[in-house]
Protein backbone atom coordinates (compact mmCIF):
# COMPACT_ATOMS: atom_id res chain seq x y z
CA UNK A 1 0.00 0.00 0.00
CA UNK A 2 2.64 2.49 1.04
CA UNK A 3 0.13 5.21 1.89
CA UNK A 4 1.03 6.59 5.25
CA UNK A 5 -0.71 9.15 7.38
CA UNK A 6 0.35 12.75 6.62
CA UNK A 7 0.23 13.58 10.32
CA UNK A 8 1.90 10.73 12.23
CA UNK A 9 3.81 9.37 9.18
CA UNK A 10 3.53 5.92 10.72
CA UNK A 11 0.13 4.37 10.37
CA UNK A 12 -1.76 3.49 7.22
CA UNK A 13 -3.96 6.34 5.96
CA UNK A 14 -7.68 5.59 6.13
CA UNK A 15 -9.26 8.61 4.53
CA UNK A 16 -8.68 11.81 2.68
CA UNK A 17 -9.92 14.83 4.61
CA UNK A 18 -12.07 17.02 2.36
CA UNK A 19 -11.15 20.14 4.31
CA UNK A 20 -7.39 19.83 4.00
CA UNK A 21 -6.93 17.06 1.40
CA UNK A 22 -4.58 15.40 3.90
CA UNK A 23 -4.53 11.62 3.98
CA UNK A 24 -4.80 10.55 7.59
CA UNK A 25 -4.97 7.39 9.68
CA UNK A 26 -7.97 6.64 11.88
CA UNK A 27 -6.40 7.81 15.14
CA UNK A 28 -5.10 11.08 13.72
CA UNK A 29 -8.47 11.62 12.07
CA UNK A 30 -10.37 11.15 15.33
CA UNK A 31 -8.16 13.61 17.13
CA UNK A 32 -8.25 16.23 14.35
CA UNK A 33 -12.02 15.86 13.98
CA UNK A 34 -12.71 16.21 17.70
CA UNK A 35 -10.22 18.99 18.33
CA UNK A 36 -11.46 21.12 15.43
CA UNK A 37 -14.93 20.96 16.95
CA UNK A 38 -13.40 21.87 20.30
CA UNK A 39 -11.70 24.88 18.65
CA UNK A 40 -15.02 25.96 17.12
CA UNK A 41 -16.69 25.70 20.53
CA UNK A 42 -13.92 27.67 22.27
CA UNK A 43 -13.45 30.35 19.62
CA UNK A 44 -17.16 31.07 19.45
CA UNK A 45 -17.66 30.81 23.20
CA UNK A 46 -20.60 28.52 22.64
CA UNK A 47 -20.81 27.28 26.23
CA UNK A 48 -20.30 28.57 29.75
CA UNK A 49 -19.35 26.28 32.63
CA UNK A 50 -22.34 24.86 34.48
CA UNK A 51 -24.75 25.19 31.57
CA UNK A 52 -27.40 22.61 30.82
CA UNK A 53 -27.20 21.71 27.15
CA UNK A 54 -29.92 19.93 25.19
CA UNK A 55 -28.79 18.07 22.07
CA UNK A 56 -31.57 17.94 19.48
CA UNK A 57 -31.36 14.21 18.76
CA UNK A 58 -33.14 12.64 15.81
CA UNK A 59 -31.24 9.37 15.91
CA UNK A 60 -29.62 10.30 12.57
CA UNK A 61 -25.90 10.49 11.87
CA UNK A 62 -25.31 14.16 12.68
CA UNK A 63 -27.04 14.34 16.04
CA UNK A 64 -25.70 10.93 17.07
CA UNK A 65 -22.12 12.00 16.37
CA UNK A 66 -22.78 15.36 18.03
CA UNK A 67 -24.05 13.73 21.23
CA UNK A 68 -21.04 11.40 21.25
CA UNK A 69 -18.41 14.09 20.56
CA UNK A 70 -19.95 16.67 22.89
CA UNK A 71 -20.00 14.15 25.74
CA UNK A 72 -16.39 13.27 24.99
CA UNK A 73 -15.17 16.89 24.76
CA UNK A 74 -17.11 17.82 27.88
CA UNK A 75 -15.05 15.23 29.77
CA UNK A 76 -11.76 15.79 27.98
CA UNK A 77 -11.71 19.56 28.27
CA UNK A 78 -13.74 19.99 31.46
CA UNK A 79 -16.52 22.16 29.97
CA UNK A 80 -18.58 21.49 33.09
CA UNK A 81 -21.79 20.96 31.08
CA UNK A 82 -24.81 18.85 31.87
CA UNK A 83 -25.70 17.28 28.54
CA UNK A 84 -29.18 15.95 27.68
CA UNK A 85 -30.69 14.30 24.63
CA UNK A 86 -33.92 15.85 23.41
CA UNK A 87 -36.00 14.03 20.82
CA UNK A 88 -39.21 15.00 19.16
CA UNK A 89 -41.78 12.32 18.44
CA UNK A 90 -43.72 13.67 15.50
CA UNK A 91 -45.99 10.65 15.52
CA UNK A 92 -44.94 9.11 12.20
CA UNK A 93 -45.39 5.38 12.52
CA UNK A 94 -42.80 3.26 10.79
CA UNK A 95 -40.32 6.10 10.79
CA UNK A 96 -40.00 8.04 14.00
CA UNK A 97 -40.77 5.13 16.29
CA UNK A 98 -37.77 3.30 14.80
CA UNK A 99 -35.43 6.26 15.06
CA UNK A 100 -36.53 6.87 18.66
CA UNK A 101 -35.34 3.36 19.48
CA UNK A 102 -31.91 4.46 18.24
CA UNK A 103 -31.96 7.51 20.51
CA UNK A 104 -33.00 5.34 23.46
CA UNK A 105 -29.97 3.12 22.82
CA UNK A 106 -27.78 6.24 22.62
CA UNK A 107 -29.10 7.29 26.02
CA UNK A 108 -27.65 4.10 27.51
CA UNK A 109 -24.51 4.01 25.33
CA UNK A 110 -23.41 7.56 26.19
CA UNK A 111 -24.96 7.79 29.65
CA UNK A 112 -26.86 10.96 28.68
CA UNK A 113 -30.46 11.41 29.93
CA UNK A 114 -33.15 11.58 27.25
CA UNK A 115 -36.42 13.51 27.05
CA UNK A 116 -38.92 12.69 24.31
CA UNK A 117 -41.56 15.33 23.56
CA UNK A 118 -44.41 14.43 21.23
CA UNK A 119 -46.48 16.54 18.85
CA UNK A 120 -49.50 14.75 20.27
CA UNK A 121 -48.80 16.01 23.77
CA UNK A 122 -47.87 19.55 22.67
CA UNK A 123 -50.37 20.13 19.89
CA UNK A 124 -52.97 17.38 20.21
CA UNK A 125 -52.12 16.03 16.74
CA UNK A 126 -49.66 13.42 15.46
CA UNK A 127 -48.12 13.91 12.00
CA UNK A 128 -50.00 10.82 10.83
CA UNK A 129 -53.25 12.52 11.85
CA UNK A 130 -52.21 15.81 10.25
CA UNK A 131 -51.32 14.06 6.99
CA UNK A 132 -54.67 12.26 6.94
CA UNK A 133 -56.28 15.69 7.30
CA UNK A 134 -54.23 17.75 4.85
CA UNK A 135 -52.72 15.20 2.47
CA UNK A 136 -49.08 14.92 1.52
CA UNK A 137 -48.54 18.25 -0.08
CA UNK A 138 -47.83 20.73 2.70
CA UNK A 139 -47.20 18.33 5.55
CA UNK A 140 -43.52 19.30 5.79
CA UNK A 141 -44.50 22.89 6.54
CA UNK A 142 -46.49 21.71 9.55
CA UNK A 143 -43.80 19.34 10.66
CA UNK A 144 -41.00 21.90 10.33
CA UNK A 145 -42.82 24.68 12.16
CA UNK A 146 -43.98 22.35 14.89
CA UNK A 147 -40.59 20.72 15.36
CA UNK A 148 -38.75 23.97 15.82
CA UNK A 149 -41.12 25.03 18.55
CA UNK A 150 -41.25 21.55 20.08
CA UNK A 151 -37.47 21.55 20.46
CA UNK A 152 -37.63 24.90 22.25
CA UNK A 153 -40.41 23.71 24.54
CA UNK A 154 -38.64 20.45 25.29
CA UNK A 155 -35.43 22.32 26.09
CA UNK A 156 -37.36 24.55 28.50
CA UNK A 157 -38.78 21.42 30.17
CA UNK A 158 -35.19 20.21 30.64
CA UNK A 159 -34.22 23.55 32.14
CA UNK A 160 -31.63 23.86 29.36
CA UNK A 161 -29.62 27.04 28.72
CA UNK A 162 -28.59 26.04 25.21
CA UNK A 163 -29.95 23.90 22.43
CA UNK A 164 -27.38 22.38 20.08
CA UNK A 165 -28.19 20.80 16.74
CA UNK A 166 -26.18 18.65 14.36
CA UNK A 167 -26.31 20.93 11.32
CA UNK A 168 -23.09 20.38 9.42
CA UNK A 169 -21.06 22.38 6.89
CA UNK A 170 -22.85 20.77 3.95
CA UNK A 171 -26.24 21.70 5.44
CA UNK A 172 -25.09 25.24 5.98
CA UNK A 173 -23.74 25.65 2.44
CA UNK A 174 -27.02 24.29 1.14
CA UNK A 175 -29.11 26.70 3.22
CA UNK A 176 -27.01 29.67 2.08
CA UNK A 177 -27.54 28.69 -1.54
CA UNK A 178 -31.28 28.15 -1.07
CA UNK A 179 -31.76 31.50 0.65
CA UNK A 180 -29.75 33.14 -2.12
CA UNK A 181 -31.82 31.41 -4.80
CA UNK A 182 -35.03 32.53 -3.15
CA UNK A 183 -33.94 36.09 -2.48
CA UNK A 184 -34.67 35.56 1.17
CA UNK A 185 -32.41 38.31 2.46
CA UNK A 186 -33.55 38.13 6.07
CA UNK A 187 -32.62 34.47 6.35
CA UNK A 188 -29.50 34.86 4.22
CA UNK A 189 -28.15 37.37 6.71
CA UNK A 190 -28.56 35.19 9.74
CA UNK A 191 -28.37 31.62 8.47
CA UNK A 192 -24.59 31.52 8.85
CA UNK A 193 -24.61 32.47 12.54
CA UNK A 194 -23.19 29.73 14.69
CA UNK A 195 -25.39 30.92 17.55
CA UNK A 196 -28.89 32.28 17.00
CA UNK A 197 -31.47 33.58 19.41
CA UNK A 198 -28.91 34.86 21.91
CA UNK A 199 -31.30 37.61 22.92
CA UNK A 200 -33.88 35.02 23.97
CA UNK A 201 -33.93 32.49 26.76
CA UNK A 202 -32.72 29.62 24.66
CA UNK A 203 -29.91 30.23 22.16
CA UNK A 204 -29.39 27.60 19.47
CA UNK A 205 -25.91 26.56 18.42
CA UNK A 206 -24.37 24.57 15.60
CA UNK A 207 -21.02 23.16 16.73
CA UNK A 208 -20.73 21.24 13.41
CA UNK A 209 -20.99 24.39 11.34
CA UNK A 210 -17.54 23.77 9.82
CA UNK A 211 -17.65 19.98 9.97
CA UNK A 212 -17.96 18.11 6.69
CA UNK A 213 -20.73 15.57 6.32
CA UNK A 214 -18.23 13.11 4.87
CA UNK A 215 -16.16 13.28 8.05
CA UNK A 216 -19.23 12.90 10.28
CA UNK A 217 -20.24 9.75 8.41
CA UNK A 218 -16.66 8.40 8.36
CA UNK A 219 -16.33 9.08 12.08
CA UNK A 220 -19.61 7.29 12.81
CA UNK A 221 -18.56 4.38 10.58
CA UNK A 222 -15.06 3.90 12.01
CA UNK A 223 -16.32 4.34 15.59
CA UNK A 224 -19.27 2.05 14.88
CA UNK A 225 -21.73 4.56 16.30
CA UNK A 226 -25.33 3.47 16.24
CA UNK A 227 -27.46 5.71 14.03
CA UNK A 228 -30.65 5.56 12.03
CA UNK A 229 -30.69 6.40 8.34
CA UNK A 230 -34.10 6.11 6.78
CA UNK A 231 -35.71 8.97 4.96
CA UNK A 232 -38.98 10.23 6.41
CA UNK A 233 -41.91 8.50 4.71
CA UNK A 234 -43.64 11.83 4.10
CA UNK A 235 -40.66 13.80 2.86
CA UNK A 236 -40.75 14.93 -0.77
CA UNK A 237 -37.47 16.79 -0.32
CA UNK A 238 -37.52 18.11 -3.88
CA UNK A 239 -36.12 21.61 -3.77
CA UNK A 240 -33.54 21.04 -1.08
CA UNK A 241 -32.63 17.74 -2.67
CA UNK A 242 -31.71 19.63 -5.79
CA UNK A 243 -29.45 22.05 -3.91
CA UNK A 244 -27.96 19.15 -1.98
CA UNK A 245 -27.01 17.34 -5.14
CA UNK A 246 -25.46 20.48 -6.56
CA UNK A 247 -23.35 20.92 -3.41
CA UNK A 248 -22.24 17.29 -3.57
CA UNK A 249 -21.27 17.67 -7.22
CA UNK A 250 -19.22 20.75 -6.33
CA UNK A 251 -17.60 18.90 -3.47
CA UNK A 252 -16.59 16.03 -5.73
CA UNK A 253 -14.75 18.50 -7.96
CA UNK A 254 -13.33 20.71 -5.25
CA UNK A 255 -14.04 19.82 -1.61
CA UNK A 256 -13.17 23.30 -0.36
CA UNK A 257 -16.22 24.67 -2.17
CA UNK A 258 -18.35 23.92 0.88
CA UNK A 259 -16.21 25.98 3.24
CA UNK A 260 -15.93 28.72 0.63
CA UNK A 261 -19.71 29.01 0.31
CA UNK A 262 -19.94 29.35 4.09
CA UNK A 263 -17.19 31.97 4.04
CA UNK A 264 -19.06 33.91 1.34
CA UNK A 265 -22.29 33.63 3.31
CA UNK A 266 -20.60 34.94 6.45
CA UNK A 267 -19.15 37.89 4.57
CA UNK A 268 -22.41 39.15 3.08
CA UNK A 269 -23.41 42.53 4.39
CA UNK A 270 -27.08 43.25 3.98
CA UNK A 271 -28.01 46.66 2.61
CA UNK A 272 -29.71 48.94 5.11
CA UNK A 273 -32.47 49.47 2.56
CA UNK A 274 -33.73 45.97 3.13
CA UNK A 275 -36.50 46.01 5.66
CA UNK A 276 -35.97 43.24 8.16
CA UNK A 277 -38.77 41.59 10.12
CA UNK A 278 -39.56 43.02 13.49
CA UNK A 279 -39.57 40.45 16.20
CA UNK A 280 -42.39 40.29 18.68
CA UNK A 281 -44.25 37.74 20.67
CA UNK A 282 -47.20 35.58 19.65
CA UNK A 283 -50.34 36.94 21.26
CA UNK A 284 -51.67 33.46 21.68
CA UNK A 285 -48.82 31.34 23.05
CA UNK A 286 -46.06 33.82 23.85
CA UNK A 287 -43.56 32.25 21.46
CA UNK A 288 -41.30 34.59 19.47
CA UNK A 289 -43.02 35.77 16.32
CA UNK A 290 -42.91 38.65 13.88
CA UNK A 291 -46.65 38.32 13.39
CA UNK A 292 -49.64 38.63 15.70
CA UNK A 293 -49.75 34.88 15.99
CA UNK A 294 -46.79 32.61 15.49
CA UNK A 295 -46.82 30.21 12.58
CA UNK A 296 -47.45 27.20 14.79
CA UNK A 297 -50.56 28.81 16.29
CA UNK A 298 -51.88 29.77 12.86
CA UNK A 299 -51.39 26.24 11.53
CA UNK A 300 -52.84 24.68 14.66
CA UNK A 301 -55.85 26.97 14.61
CA UNK A 302 -56.55 25.91 11.03
CA UNK A 303 -56.27 22.23 11.93
CA UNK A 304 -58.56 22.55 14.93
CA UNK A 305 -61.17 24.49 12.97
CA UNK A 306 -61.15 21.96 10.18
CA UNK A 307 -59.55 24.52 7.83
CA UNK A 308 -56.06 23.09 7.60
CA UNK A 309 -55.05 25.26 4.64
CA UNK A 310 -55.43 28.41 6.70
CA UNK A 311 -51.79 29.03 7.45
CA UNK A 312 -50.47 27.83 4.13
CA UNK A 313 -51.66 30.59 1.82
CA UNK A 314 -51.81 29.02 -1.58
CA UNK A 315 -52.09 32.27 -3.55
CA UNK A 316 -50.01 31.63 -6.63
CA UNK A 317 -49.92 35.28 -7.61
CA UNK A 318 -47.95 36.22 -4.54
CA UNK A 319 -44.71 37.96 -5.42
CA UNK A 320 -43.14 36.85 -2.22
CA UNK A 321 -40.68 34.07 -2.31
CA UNK A 322 -41.40 30.91 -0.47
CA UNK A 323 -39.21 30.32 2.49
CA UNK A 324 -37.00 27.57 3.67
CA UNK A 325 -38.32 26.41 6.97
CA UNK A 326 -36.27 24.71 9.60
CA UNK A 327 -35.82 21.47 7.75
CA UNK A 328 -35.51 23.15 4.46
CA UNK A 329 -38.84 22.24 3.02
CA UNK A 330 -40.69 24.75 1.07
CA UNK A 331 -43.35 26.71 2.90
CA UNK A 332 -45.01 30.00 2.04
CA UNK A 333 -43.96 32.93 4.17
CA UNK A 334 -47.13 34.82 3.97
CA UNK A 335 -49.92 34.05 6.33
CA UNK A 336 -53.31 35.58 6.79
CA UNK A 337 -52.11 37.98 9.43
CA UNK A 338 -49.97 39.91 7.02
CA UNK A 339 -51.21 43.42 6.70
CA UNK A 340 -51.04 45.32 3.42
CA UNK A 341 -47.98 47.47 3.07
CA UNK A 342 -45.92 45.23 5.28
CA UNK A 343 -44.85 42.71 2.77
CA UNK A 344 -41.09 42.73 2.57
CA UNK A 345 -39.27 40.27 4.71
CA UNK A 346 -42.35 39.27 6.60
CA UNK A 347 -40.67 36.19 7.83
CA UNK A 348 -42.10 34.62 10.95
CA UNK A 349 -39.22 34.45 13.37
CA UNK A 350 -40.53 31.07 14.40
CA UNK A 351 -39.33 29.34 11.27
CA UNK A 352 -35.82 30.52 10.69
CA UNK A 353 -32.77 28.71 9.66
CA UNK A 354 -32.74 25.73 11.98
CA UNK B 1 -5.42 -5.33 -1.80
CA UNK B 2 -6.05 -8.77 -0.31
CA UNK B 3 -3.31 -11.30 0.12
CA UNK B 4 -5.35 -14.47 -0.35
CA UNK B 5 -4.53 -16.56 -3.34
CA UNK B 6 -6.91 -16.51 -6.24
CA UNK B 7 -9.33 -19.42 -6.03
CA UNK B 8 -10.75 -19.12 -9.45
CA UNK B 9 -9.37 -17.49 -12.52
CA UNK B 10 -12.60 -16.06 -13.79
CA UNK B 11 -14.37 -14.71 -10.70
CA UNK B 12 -13.43 -12.51 -7.76
CA UNK B 13 -15.04 -13.11 -4.40
CA UNK B 14 -15.99 -9.89 -2.55
CA UNK B 15 -17.83 -8.85 0.58
CA UNK B 16 -20.03 -5.87 -0.13
CA UNK B 17 -21.72 -3.71 2.49
CA UNK B 18 -24.31 -1.01 2.01
CA UNK B 19 -25.13 1.48 4.74
CA UNK B 20 -26.41 4.92 5.62
CA UNK B 21 -29.76 4.17 3.99
CA UNK B 22 -28.28 2.82 0.74
CA UNK B 23 -29.26 -0.72 1.79
CA UNK B 24 -32.88 0.16 0.97
CA UNK B 25 -31.95 -0.07 -2.71
CA UNK B 26 -30.69 -3.61 -2.10
CA UNK B 27 -33.74 -5.18 -0.51
CA UNK B 28 -32.72 -3.75 2.89
CA UNK B 29 -29.88 -6.27 3.07
CA UNK B 30 -26.66 -4.67 4.25
CA UNK B 31 -24.08 -7.40 3.65
CA UNK B 32 -23.69 -9.32 0.42
CA UNK B 33 -21.14 -12.02 -0.31
CA UNK B 34 -20.69 -12.18 -4.06
CA UNK B 35 -18.61 -13.67 -6.85
CA UNK B 36 -18.00 -11.22 -9.64
CA UNK B 37 -17.17 -12.62 -13.06
CA UNK B 38 -14.20 -10.99 -14.74
CA UNK B 39 -14.74 -9.42 -18.12
CA UNK B 40 -13.45 -11.69 -20.82
CA UNK B 41 -9.86 -10.87 -21.54
CA UNK B 42 -9.23 -8.93 -18.31
CA UNK B 43 -7.29 -10.38 -15.41
CA UNK B 44 -8.18 -7.80 -12.84
CA UNK B 45 -11.43 -6.55 -11.40
CA UNK B 46 -11.61 -2.78 -11.20
CA UNK B 47 -14.00 -0.66 -9.18
CA UNK B 48 -15.45 0.74 -12.38
CA UNK B 49 -16.50 -2.75 -13.43
CA UNK B 50 -17.76 -3.63 -9.95
CA UNK B 51 -20.11 -0.62 -9.87
CA UNK B 52 -21.72 -1.64 -13.13
CA UNK B 53 -22.04 -5.25 -11.96
CA UNK B 54 -23.65 -4.14 -8.68
CA UNK B 55 -26.06 -1.89 -10.48
CA UNK B 56 -27.07 -4.60 -12.98
CA UNK B 57 -27.12 -7.59 -10.64
CA UNK B 58 -27.68 -6.54 -7.04
CA UNK B 59 -29.53 -3.26 -7.08
CA UNK B 60 -33.31 -3.60 -6.94
CA UNK B 61 -34.55 -0.06 -7.45
CA UNK B 62 -33.69 3.54 -8.28
CA UNK B 63 -30.22 3.17 -9.85
CA UNK B 64 -29.90 6.99 -9.91
CA UNK B 65 -29.57 6.91 -6.12
CA UNK B 66 -26.52 4.68 -6.45
CA UNK B 67 -24.70 5.81 -9.56
CA UNK B 68 -24.18 8.99 -11.52
CA UNK B 69 -22.54 8.59 -14.88
CA UNK B 70 -19.70 6.10 -14.41
CA UNK B 71 -19.18 6.57 -10.70
CA UNK B 72 -21.17 6.48 -7.49
CA UNK B 73 -23.58 9.30 -6.89
CA UNK B 74 -21.77 12.18 -5.16
CA UNK B 75 -22.44 11.86 -1.45
CA UNK B 76 -21.94 8.10 -1.44
CA UNK B 77 -18.74 7.18 0.41
CA UNK B 78 -16.76 4.16 -0.69
CA UNK B 79 -14.25 2.24 1.42
CA UNK B 80 -12.09 -0.57 0.12
CA UNK B 81 -10.83 -2.73 2.99
CA UNK B 82 -11.67 0.10 5.40
CA UNK B 83 -9.77 2.65 3.36
CA UNK B 84 -11.39 5.68 1.68
CA UNK B 85 -11.37 4.95 -2.04
CA UNK B 86 -10.18 8.50 -2.66
CA UNK B 87 -6.80 7.20 -1.48
CA UNK B 88 -6.81 4.24 -3.84
CA UNK B 89 -7.52 5.52 -7.32
CA UNK B 90 -11.30 5.34 -7.04
CA UNK B 91 -12.71 3.81 -10.26
CA UNK B 92 -9.25 2.54 -11.17
CA UNK B 93 -8.73 0.65 -7.92
CA UNK B 94 -8.07 -3.05 -8.42
CA UNK B 95 -10.00 -5.52 -6.30
CA UNK B 96 -8.76 -8.89 -5.17
CA UNK B 97 -10.30 -12.01 -3.72
CA UNK B 98 -11.98 -11.50 -0.33
CA UNK B 99 -11.70 -7.74 -0.40
CA UNK B 100 -14.43 -5.82 1.41
CA UNK B 101 -16.07 -2.86 -0.27
CA UNK B 102 -18.36 -0.63 1.77
CA UNK B 103 -20.77 1.93 0.31
CA UNK B 104 -22.31 4.47 2.68
CA UNK B 105 -24.79 7.13 1.76
CA UNK B 106 -24.35 10.48 3.48
CA UNK B 107 -27.59 11.76 2.04
CA UNK B 108 -30.13 10.28 4.41
CA UNK B 109 -31.52 11.93 7.50
CA UNK B 110 -29.58 13.99 9.96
Amino acid sequence: MGRFCDICLQKRAALRRPKTLQQVCKDCFYLAFEEEIHQTIVENQIFKPGERVAVGASGGKDSTVLAYVLTLLNKRHGYGLDVFLLSIDEGISGYRDDSLETVKRNEKQYGVPLLVVSYKSLYGWTMDEIVSEIGRKNNCTFCGVFRRQALDRGAVMLGANKLVTGHNADDMAETILLNLLRGDIARLSRCTSIITGEEGALPRCKPFKYTYEKEIVMYAYFKKLDYFSTECIYSPNAYRGFAREFIKDLEALRPRAILDIIKSGESFRISLDVKMPEQGVCERCGYISSQKWCKACVLLDGLNRGLPRLGLNRTRTSKKSSSVNEDGYCGENKDHHVRPGKLRGNVPRSSLDF
Amino acid sequence: MGTDSVESNDTVHLNLEFGGGLEILFGSIKCHSVDIPLNSGSEKLKMEHLLVWVRDNLLQERPEFFMKEKSVRPGVLVLINDCDWELCERLNATLENNDTVVFISTLHGG
